[in-house]
């Protein structure tokens, strides 16, 4: 089941609402039993989010790319989404 | 409508747990039940509603559709629009940069400011399951109202000196963003996530609300507050305007208190206006904003719709007298 992925860039960017610490501890859950093992950033840096044209946070980028945006999903969607963009 | 509703708390109330009815203990637990039970199934229906309608108009749409507006209509749709959007104060900085980067004029940036946090749908939803149906819509229509002239009045102040000037220096282009496009199963996973966030945060802010409402519905005499928020009491709507301000986040707990509090002699102008505060005037979000623009222009927003909604408070307490 598990895919092994390496040079991926998992990021979650938010304002450092609680929300968006809790999406950055979830999603260092889900990279590790996905068995990804690069490690996650986490940004507090917003013009990132405006820079991409997204206005909601927080959002988690897998190599650039934005896959969610604004919401806190459960663990099975967050590796549901994940798994779906690497 | 809700009928069945009714009868399971009276069941539940008299034959299960044997209270004896027509006393005090009894109207409060039946008032508990009956209306935890009533606003779970609205919120539950209502979130899921708008986080449908949500999934086809995310911000960055919005911002397409905004940015095309003339300078003054377009405070109208953002005000409108702003009613759908969800409102965290995580969101209040991308938010406002994202518009006002895009071209969205500074004014019509703060209706949708103003509309989103005030009108939002668990609002609405204790509005509508508490009040009844023509409390929310004076609520929703007054709220309309003050964000579209507060957007206007800012709009024509020419405040955008007060604005970091950060936030002028990028651009950015929203037009041809291309977001993640969405199955119709994908909308209601969207939908279903975002109603259970949603019911996880404020479901003990509703019990607690609820169940303190349920104490006061039972217990207290009900002309206890006319003497001290009745509508003769000319401080009482700017008062309550003041204690509205710190209680953002416990919106969904303030409501179903003050609801109880309208029976027992608070006039319904001072409550609206209680409520337009909390929901429409936030420390967390002034103190976030300070980020973006400098403090004067955080005093004339929050002047400005403070303004409007003691203004609304007080016509209220005339009308519905």
């Amino acid at each position: 089941m598990q895919t092994l992925k390496n040079n991926m860039k998992l990021e979650v960017i938010g304002s450092g609402c609680k929300k968006c610490k809790a999406l950055f501890e979830l999603t260092e859950i889900v990279a590790k039993e996905l068995g990804i093992h690069d490690t996650v950033l986490y940004s507090t840096d917003i013009n990132k989010i405006v820079a991409m044209g997204l206005m909601s946070s927080p959002v988690l980028t897998v190599n650039d790319k934005p896959v969610l945006v604004g919401m806190l999903p459960d663990k099975e969607r967050l590796k549901e989404i994940i798994s779906k963009n690497i | 409508m809700f009928y069945p509703i009714q009868l399971l708390a009276d069941w539940l109330t008299y034959t299960v747990f044997g209270i004896i009815p027509k006393t005090l203990l009894a109207s409060a637990v039946n008032f508990f039940i009956f209306d935890t039970i009533k606003i779970f199934i609205l919120l539950a229906g209502i979130i899921f509603i708008v986080s449908i309608i949500r999934s086809y108009l995310p911000p960055e749409k919005i911002r397409v559709i905004l940015s095309r507006k003339n300078k003054y209509i377009g405070n109208v749709p953002a005000s409108l629009l702003g009613i759908i959007t969800p409102f965290c104060s995580c969101s209040a900085i991308p938010l406002f940069l994202g518009f006002v980067q895009a071209g969205v004029p500074l004014g019509t940036t703060f209706s949708f400011l103003i509309a989103s946090p005030m009108i939002n749908e668990v609002a609405l939803v204790l509005l509508l399951g508490l009040f009844g149906w023509k409390i929310a819509i004076i609520y929703i229509v007054t709220g309309l109202i003050i964000s579209i002239l507060s957007g206007v009045v800012i709009g024509s102040l020419k405040v955008e000196n007060l604005v970091e000037s950060f936030v002028y220096e990028n651009s950015v282009n929203g037009n041809n963003l291309e977001l993640p496009s969405l199955s119709r199963i994908e909308r209601i996973n969207y939908a279903l996530d975002y109603t259970t966030d949603i019911l996880k945060k404020v479901w003990p802010y509703i019990l607690v609300g609820i169940g303190l409402g349920a104490w006061i519905h039972g217990y207290l005499p009900a002309d206890f507050l006319v003497e001290y928020a009745g509508s003769g009491k000319w401080y009482a709507v700017p008062l309550a305007v003041l204690i509205g301000i710190p209680l953002y986040s416990n919106a969904a707990g303030v409501i179903p208190l003050v609801s109880a509090l309208t029976e027992k002699g608070v006039s319904m102008g001072t409550t609206l206006a209680f409520m337009m505060s909390v929901t429409a005037l936030s420390l967390p979000e002034f103190m976030i904003l300070k980020k973006v623009m400098k403090i004067k222009l955080i005093f004339i927003f929050a002047g400005i719709v403070s303004v409007g909604i003691v203004f609304t408070g007080y016509l209220f307490n005339i009308i519905l007298k």
